[in-house]
């Protein structure tokens, strides 16, 4: 049986390698070989020489990767603490009301993120709907609160609020409530349950909704260009730029290693510490 | 430990809030879909349902939804069945790189898209293919198969290895048993798989930005027009994607109420 298991588990993994293969790992392949070309060169036929990593120093280019980063740590911590109420609540608390939540929440994943980004533009503007209206009834408006580093934020918590809410919920479920009902019973404080009991023992679905929050908000770029009106520009944006009107693929490339680099040591680490089976294997 | 109600209250409404939320931009969407006014300003004075004639009725969109929906069409049929056996690579046989292919599939999910988008766009051009509406389905592909593994994969773990080693002792070949037994198992995984694969790749903008070449989907559309020069179908077709892809989910949740009434009781 074990061979023969073997033998299936190879060949069911052959289409997904396939794919991954040739259009995940020969392009990044292709990226890091570009990275350290000479700048505005078309062809890897060329010598090696590490400019585009000199412009990147050189020009500033660490701007728009700390700010990223900022902006993606600030909306995780951010997306912490919102998420940990409702998460609770739907491991918990809720019974029938935490698949209402799960669907509707699924749903909005479906709508295109700038459909969702431009309708809050809409919201948000001077006569949008919440001043127009505000302005209409009261008589008093206020200025927009668009095209500021706080907006982008707020569009980068909006936009990956679901992943941070689900790993949560799922980590929180794993708290045993034996556990909590102990600590009560000790006379531990509701303070106590949550930074002794909760928070240890939720530490893994912590740490998948950090780590995937923080990497893909590290990448977005539509939240500062939308609601941000570019007012910092993101790392993914700079890229954009160097490959198409830059017409520059070894910055591109270098940008988009450093980048690569950050994200997928995270992610790498991140994933290595999940019991996929454990948490999958559950249902 | 029971919770008081109060809390129970306080959090429910709390839910409310966050769903309330997330929906927001989607009313303000809705509602400047049916104002009539060139340059929208809230709140609305005139209503009309102008735009969504005009949008049904221009061909440019009617264009814009076809190349969007034959890619969607491709990538869901590509990842379902993708889906389907790397889903047995990755919950049910125990072969030796099960752990490692776990962890590949996982990567692209948690990789930028426009990064991805770029390098493959860069890749294609290295190697002479002229991007289309084709190369679009790839940079779907690398994004939603895996996670159209995952959905199978759930579905896959609770499945009981028995069944088809009882089907092997009474001498049925594995692509007898594939076709028999794992795959009707597992269709309501696939099913859900594909639906998810249909909606993420008709939403998709970030890799079809790079990778459509002359070709254009709505939301690539749609982007053009918000970032140079408003136009009042912005919003109109905005919502008509998502009422579009509401109700798929709606027919997708009635098919399975229907379904579960109707099967017979274990």
């Amino acid at each position: 049986m074990k061979r023969l298991d073997g033998k299936l588990g190879t060949l069911a993994s052959l289409p997904m390698l396939v794919v991954l293969a040739l259009a995940f790992i020969a392009p990044l392949g292709l990226v890091a070989i570009f990275s350290i070309l000479p700048e505005k060169v078309f062809s890897i036929v060329n010598m090696p020489n590490f400019s585009a990593f000199k412009t990147m120093v050189n020009q500033g280019y660490y701007k728009s990767l700390l700010w990223s980063l900022f902006m993606a740590f600030a909306a995780s911590t951010i997306l912490f603490i919102i998420c940990w109420p409702l998460a609770y609540g739907m491991a918990k608390v809720f019974k029938r009301f935490a698949l209402i939540i799960t669907i509707a929440v699924v749903m909005s994943l479906f709508v295109s993120e700038n459909i969702r980004l431009f309708g809050w533009v809409l919201t948000l503007m001077k006569g949008g709907l919440i001043e127009g209206y505000l302005r209409h009834w009261t008589g008093v408006g206020f200025e927009s609160p668009l095209y500021n580093v706080g907006i982008i934020i707020f569009g980068i918590v909006y936009v990956y609020l679901p992943f941070m809410l689900f790993p949560l919920a799922q980590g929180i479920s794993m708290v045993p409530e034996d556990a909590r009902q102990a600590a009560r019973d000790l006379g531990a404080t509701r303070w106590q349950v949550l930074t002794q009991i909760d928070l240890p023992l939720a530490a893994p679905g912590i740490m998948v909704g950090y780590l995937l929050t923080f990497v893909l908000a590290a990448g977005a770029m539509a939240e500062a260009k939308i609601l941000g009106g570019r007012a910092v520009i993101a790392i993914a944006d700079d890229i954009q730029t160097a490959f198409t009107y830059g017409q520059n693929w070894p910055l591109g490339s270098a940008l988009s290693m450093v980048l690569i680099v950050l994200i997928g040591t995270l992610a790498i680490y991140g994933i290595a510490k999940i019991d996929l089976d454990k948490i999958m294997g559950r249902d | 430990m029971g919770t008081s109600r109060t809390t129970r209250i306080a959090l429910t409404i709390y839910g409310i809030i966050i769903i309330a939320f997330l929906y927001l931009p989607l009313v303000s969407v809705a509602f400047a879909s049916v104002s009539k006014a060139r340059y929208l300003t809230f709140p609305i004075k005139r209503y009309s349902t102008g735009w969504f004639s005009e949008a049904l009725a221009s061909t440019e969109v009617r264009m814009l939804a076809l190349t969007s929906l034959k890619i969607a069409v491709i990538v869901t049929i590509l990842s379902m069945i993708i889906g389907f056996f790397g889903a047995l690579a990755f919950a049910r046989y125990q072969w030796r790189y099960r752990s490692l292919f776990q962890k590949l599939v996982l990567l692209p999910i948690f990789f930028p898209q426009t990064v991805l988008g770029l390098a493959l766009l860069m890749w294609f051009n290295s190697l002479g293919i002229i991007p289309s509406w084709k190369t679009a389905i790839v940079a779907h592909l690398v994004w939603i198969a895996p996670i159209a593994t995952l959905i199978v994969a759930i579905r896959a773990y609770s499945f009981d290895p028995a069944l088809e080693e009882a089907a092997r002792d009474m001498g049925a070949s594995t692509p007898v048993i594939l076709r028999e037994i794992t795959l009707p198992l597992l269709m309501p995984g696939i099913v859900a798989a594909g639906l998810f694969s249909f909606l993420l790749s008709w939403g998709n903008f970030p890799l079809s930005l790079f990778t459509t070449g002359a070709d254009s989907t709505l939301p690539e559309w749609l982007y053009a027009k918000m970032v140079s020069g408003y136009s009042p179908l912005v919003p109109t077709l905005g919502i008509l994607s998502v009422i579009g892809s509401f109700l798929l989910v709606i027919a997708a949740l009635a098919g399975l109420a229907i379904y579960r009434a109707l099967r017979p009781q274990k």
